[in-house]
């Protein structure tokens, strides 16, 4: 992006920002309480999540750093339980807050990378084939047709699964993550795709866009100066949601068996092993795991939601 | 043993019978499995559950007894002819479920189903050349040369109806890559104590009681439903809810829970089976690089950093026992004296490994399956951190069998897990010619990691042809003892194994070998 | 309106082709066939006879004609597992899925509404607000999560419905059906509850949304205007209006439903099509994991286009909108 002059990009943000402070969206925010507390409740979470490594009594992944001998151990406000172990031990004696913690990194990894990702190619693939429609649009909008015509949670497996058994074992550590990434990401790009195509349609007609056609603008800068701002509102909020939808595909994905492997936990897997011991009495190896992705979706979800409420204002 | 007096044990058993049907309940045996039968056909699949289960529709020409001891079936006994030679005294009177009567042609047709190119039961019977018909009950079987063990292997031999088989046209076994189905897959015609209701693959399979049977039956069921409900937790659900009253693979975690309830009653023993841990013997690792599992010293120090007294108790719930050498105490070939469980040492393991010039251990590849054993993904990570202690970086990939199983055939694995109960054979020979003897022609299938002792070898052919019980016995545990101190594979338990049925159950017998065999069950 | 239905279902089959080739890709490619179909002693010679007779040496173009050639006659191969014929497997469990997304789409259209009309017309009330927490907390509740729940609290603690499958079934030709019993009805209670429970939000949300538009529209303030009692208004004019979209998206998500009973079916042990693809993925089943994508993208793509001609017969302006 060479062509955008430094001292717009120094004088943009700033100009976002007081527009932002100044707009109703803000007010909103700062008028609801229930979108307040889930900014709250989500910042928490993701603060905790990040400063996994200080927080937690134990690194989970480090196998050397797993005790046998404290397997099991309940919380310690129960009989037996012992510090540092405050939420419990899993079967291997891996302190479960710990697995939460990390395991929520890789969860909100996971969930941002794939909306990122997915960003990227729809926002791409949608400016594309609204400003230059014609065969580029077609071809794109079919392949999304086709994408959307199987379910996500279906994709997600089947390219996880298939990704995984082709993986080398070299990369499978580093891999899973990656293809679980890519899986979600292959799906939700289009829904981008087509918000951006139809803004970039109506914005290309409009009179400041055909003005700098004729001076030679180029395409390019057009489309990213001044087309791609004005589609921003509506992929956001869908950005927002898509986040919580990609959290809860991986959860699955993981609860079946074909997304985090067992040493390195997401959410998911910590429920999915957990859930082999809700009979046994250790109930704190399935039960805060849960409770933490519900908390985490729900947070992400109220966020969105009321983020496209405060933006349609005809729900206002 | 003789034959029964057959017409009035089948006058009995169809009186039975028919009393239990006319009486206030059908007794049902509702068994929540922890996975289906993969076919009705028990020659489509090297599968030892599913050839189980339709054990109760067919029957072999010899079959274990209450105590694992080999007794009569449709054979009512037998004779060596010539070492290569067993004449069979076939059982007159049996019918199939269909009606036909059952005859040595019968026996031939089965035999040359079984051992056709195309057939994945083929290594079932290894000794198996030819057989002839000497009448309508009378068949002699050839045998490749002097073999021991061909009655055990015989028990999993399921016998077909011929004129069935003709006319169906499924005469040969069915093949998987003509993209066919067939007809034995789906359909059953045996002569065991139960026959084949319906069938919804991965749903339900359900039989009823044979009142034909020839034999008098020791158990008083009419019915039985068989679901396999793959998730622990909700088979344990099930069991708690009353909903199945049988579950053949109980979670030992659950078993506390299982054993308050009181409605229930938990059978629990350990396995024949040997679950061990096999190396990659090849020149290199399976990411490439000197392999330095070839070094006696690091397979002692892998050996010496796993803690199995921790596993025991911790992963396995004080139920397993830990093992010292390659087969349980009941199997013909073990020995006590090789049955010392190797301790745990971890200072003398990184010694072992700065001996061996590797202070800084290495990476490979572990490769475990998330179902095939007991609690086997929490004790593969319990290894993988024992290992990592002394210096050594496992990459574990843990996956379901399916996807597992290639990769550790073709030498795409550095450890695996695998067990061994030497089923169908009940015999040490078995992991010799199977999994210890260099991989050769039809012998060292489950060698996966590619090693050669020459002195297993000699010692494994010579126990195959001699007929000498104890001289056999001698060579088959002389060659465990090498198998021990080259640490070939490495011994870690028998596994448990516990089953969880309703109370209402009077008899309900356990077998070593894990099997259900509901024909001995009365509720 | 010839050229909209023409250019409607030439789309379908663009997409079931495209999707076709998907599932060749993975039927072939996934795996060797022939490594998983031969046992481990084959030799090398049997790998190639096999290799001929499958047509795998056949150019890739060949080789995914006779693919869809096969797959448009239902000729899906047979499992390698179970080896029975794939399609039959499946059109087996078909009723088993079906009847529980029928089950769990009406609950959700019976539950939805009546939470939409009311989180609509009493926006400010606290029981209004307290549906609107609780749909949020709907959508973002991972299934399996709800399920086990489910599981632990009617079955194991209160012991009053059956945790897994499907209960005795009765058949009726080639379906069956688990309704007509007490313990299949009891059965299909906690697996549709749980499928239901997005679905449920959807509809509300869909309904609220629909509502608040139309209580604004001119046609309801000219109504009010001229009396007609509030409740007449929300239930016979206002919500008739907000149906069509409902019934809309209704059946647009019955193929995603399908698609996410796999979760719940997997939880439950329910024996439908869902857990047999988790079972085939599990087992490296490939011409499972083939048929089922082809399958389900097909009632996917056959509900859509249904919809939209259906739209465009009732809607004629539509039937130039779409560029």
């Amino acid at each position: 992006m060479t062509d955008i002059p430094a001292h717009d990009l120094a004088r943009k943000p700033k100009t976002r920002l007081r527009l932002f402070l100044d707009s109703d969206v803000w007010w909103s925010f700062r008028h609801s309480k229930s979108a307040m507390g889930a900014a709250i409740v989500l910042g928490l979470v993701i603060l905790a999540a990040l400063l996994a490594p200080v927080l937690s009594p134990q690194n989970p992944y480090d196998l050397a750093a797993l005790e046998l001998w404290n397997a099991e151990l309940p919380p310690v406000w129960m009989e037996g339980g012992q510090m540092p172990y405050i939420l419990g031990t899993d079967v291997q004696g891996r302190d479960i807050l710990s697995g939460i913690l990390y395991g929520t990194r890789i969860s909100i990894f996971i969930g941002i990378a794939s909306v990122i990702v997915s960003l990227l190619i729809g926002v791409m693939a949608g400016l594309l084939a609204g400003f230059y429609g014609g065969w580029v649009d077609n071809v794109l909008m079919r392949i999304g047709d086709v994408l959307l015509s199987i379910p996500i949670i279906l994709v997600a497996i089947l390219v996880s699964s298939v990704a995984q058994a082709m993986l080398p074992p070299e990369l499978r550590e580093a891999g899973i993550a990656i293809v679980l990434v890519l899986a979600i990401a292959l799906y939700s790009w289009v829904q981008y795709a087509r918000v951006v195509r139809a803004q970039t349609m109506v914005e290309r007609r409009k009179e400041y866009v055909q003005a700098s056609r004729l001076v030679g603008t180029p395409a390019r800068r057009l489309m990213l100066k001044h087309i791609l701002p004005n589609t921003l509102t509506p992929v956001f909020v869908a950005a927002t949601l898509n986040f919580g939808l990609a959290i809860l595909i991986e959860a699955t994905l993981s609860f079946l068996g074909v997304g985090m492997p067992p040493n390195q936990p997401s959410l998911g897997t910590l429920i999915r092993v957990g859930n082999q011991y809700l009979f046994s009495g250790s109930w704190w190896i399935v039960l805060f795991p849960s409770i933490q992705l519900c908390i985490l979706v729900v947070a992400v979800n109220m966020l969105g939601d009321w983020l496209r409420d405060a933006l349609n204002p005809k729900l206002r | 043993m003789v034959s029964r007096f057959r017409p009035q044990a089948m006058l009995a058993g169809g009186l039975v019978a028919a009393l239990s049907a006319t009486g206030a309940l059908a007794e049902t045996v509702k068994w929540g499995a922890p996975r289906d039968i993969v076919s009705l056909d028990p020659y489509s699949y090297g599968d030892s559950y599913t050839i189980n289960f339709l054990n109760h529709i067919y029957e072999g020409l010899v079959r274990y007894n209450r105590d694992l001891e080999i007794e009569p079936a449709l054979a009512e006994s037998w004779e060596i002819v010539s070492p290569t030679t067993w004449r069979f005294k076939l059982r007159e009177g049996v019918e199939f479920h269909n009606g036909n009567p059952f005859t040595a042609q019968d026996v031939l047709a089965s035999l040359q189903r079984v051992s056709d190119d195309t057939s994945p039961l083929k290594g079932n019977l290894p000794a198996y050349k030819s057989a002839e018909v000497v009448d309508d009950h009378t068949i002699d079987i050839e045998l490749t040369g002097p073999y021991p063990l061909l009655l055990n292997d015989l028990t999993n031999i399921h016998i077909f109806d011929k004129e069935w088989l003709v006319e169906n046209n499924a005469e040969k076994p069915t093949d998987v890559s003509a993209g066919v189905e067939g007809y034995a897959t789906f359909n059953t015609n045996g002569t065991g104590p139960f026959r084949l209701e319906s069938r919804t693959p991965e749903a339900q399979t359900i039989l009823t009681v044979n009142e034909g049977w020839w034999d008098e039956p020791a158990h008083n069921l009419t019915r039985i439903e068989f679901q396999p409900v793959t998730s622990a937790a909700t088979r344990v659900a099930a069991l708690l809810s009353g909903e199945v009253d049988f579950v053949d693979s109980a979670p030992v975690q659950d078993l506390p829970r299982l054993q308050a309830a009181s409605n229930l009653k938990v059978l629990e023993r350990t396995d024949l089976r040997t679950v061990m841990l096999g190396f990659n013997r090849r020149d290199e690792l399976v990411a490439g690089g000197e392999n330095p599992m070839n070094d006696l010293r690091v397979r002692q120090a892998m050996q010496l950093a796993v803690d199995m007294e921790l596993i025991h108790d911790k992963v396995m719930r004080g139920k397993s026992r830990n093992a010292g050498t390659l087969v349980a105490p009941a199997i013909p070939g073990y020995s006590e004296a090789l049955d010392e469980v190797a301790g745990v040492d971890v200072e003398r393991a990184k010694a072992l490994m700065t001996e061996a010039g590797y202070p800084d251990g290495f990476e490979f590849d572990f490769v475990c399956t998330n179902e095939s054993y007991v609690n086997e993904e929490q004790f593969c990570q319990a290894i993988a951190s024992m290992w990592s202690r002394i210096g050594l970086k496992p990459r574990l990939d843990i996956g379901p069998t399916a996807k597992q199983t290639p990769k550790r055939a073709n030498g795409q694995a550095d450890v695996y897990t695998i067990g061994w109960a030497t089923l169908p054979m009940l015999d040490t020979y078995s992991i010799l010619i199977q999994m210890l003897h260099s991989k050769e022609g039809n012998a060292g299938v489950f060698n996966w990691g590619g090693w050669s002792y020459p002195e297993i070898d000699r010692l494994t052919q010579a126990a195959g042809v001699e007929l000498d019980r104890e001289k056999r016995l001698a060579m088959e545990t002389e060659a465990l003892k090498i198998a021990k101190e080259e640490i070939v594979m490495m011994p870690l338990h028998q596994q448990p194994m516990a089953w969880a049925v309703s109370s209402e159950f009077e008899d309900f017998p356990q077998f070593p070998d894990n099997k259900p065999r509901l024909w001995y069950v009365t509720k | 309106m010839l050229a909209f239905l023409i250019k409607r279902s030439a789309n379908a089959i663009f997409v079931m082709l495209s999707v076709s080739f998907i599932a060749f890709m993975i039927f072939r490619f996934v795996g060797d066939p022939v490594e998983l179909m031969l046992n481990e002693q084959a030799t090398q010679s049997q790998r190639d006879e096999l290799r001929t007779r499958l047509g795998l040496d056949e150019p890739f173009i060949v080789q995914f004609g006779t693919f869809v050639t096969n797959a448009a006659q239902g000729d899906f191969g047979i499992s390698f597992r179970n080896q029975q014929d794939v399609l039959g497997m499946i059109a087996e469990r078909f009723p088993a899925t079906f009847e529980l997304v029928i089950v769990a789409t009406i609950i959700s259209l019976v539950v939805g509404i009546p939470m939409g009309v009311i989180t609509a017309i009493r926006r400010q009330t606290w029981y209004a607000e307290t549906m609107q927490f609780t749909s949020i907390i709907g959508v973002s509740l991972p299934s399996f999560v709800v399920g086990i729940g489910l599981i632990l609290i009617f079955s194991v603690w209160l012991g009053w419905l059956p945790a897994f499958g499907r209960g005795e079934t009765v058949d009726i030709g080639w379906w069956s059906t688990g309704l007509l019993t007490h313990s299949g009805r009891m059965s299909i209670i906690l697996p549709a509850l749980s499928l239901s429970l997005f679905q449920i939000t959807l509809v509300m949300r869909l309904v609220r949304a629909e509502m608040l538009e139309v209580l604004r529209s001119d046609f309801i303030k000219f109504a009010r205007a001229r009396g007609i009692p509030a409740r007449a208004i929300h239930f016979r004019h206002a919500l008739r209006n907000c149906l069509m979209p409902v019934v809309t998206m209704t059946a647009m998500q019955i193929g995603g439903l399908i698609a996410f009973a796999l979760v719940t079916e997997t939880v439950f042990q329910w024996p439908g099509m869902g857990l047999l693809f988790i079972q085939a993925v599990t087992f490296v089943d490939v011409p499972i994991m083939a048929a089922y994508l082809c399958i389900v993208a097909l009632i996917f793509v056959l509900l859509n286009t249904i919809v939209d001609i259906t739209y465009a017969v009732i809607d004629p302006r539509l039937r130039g909108a779409e560029k």
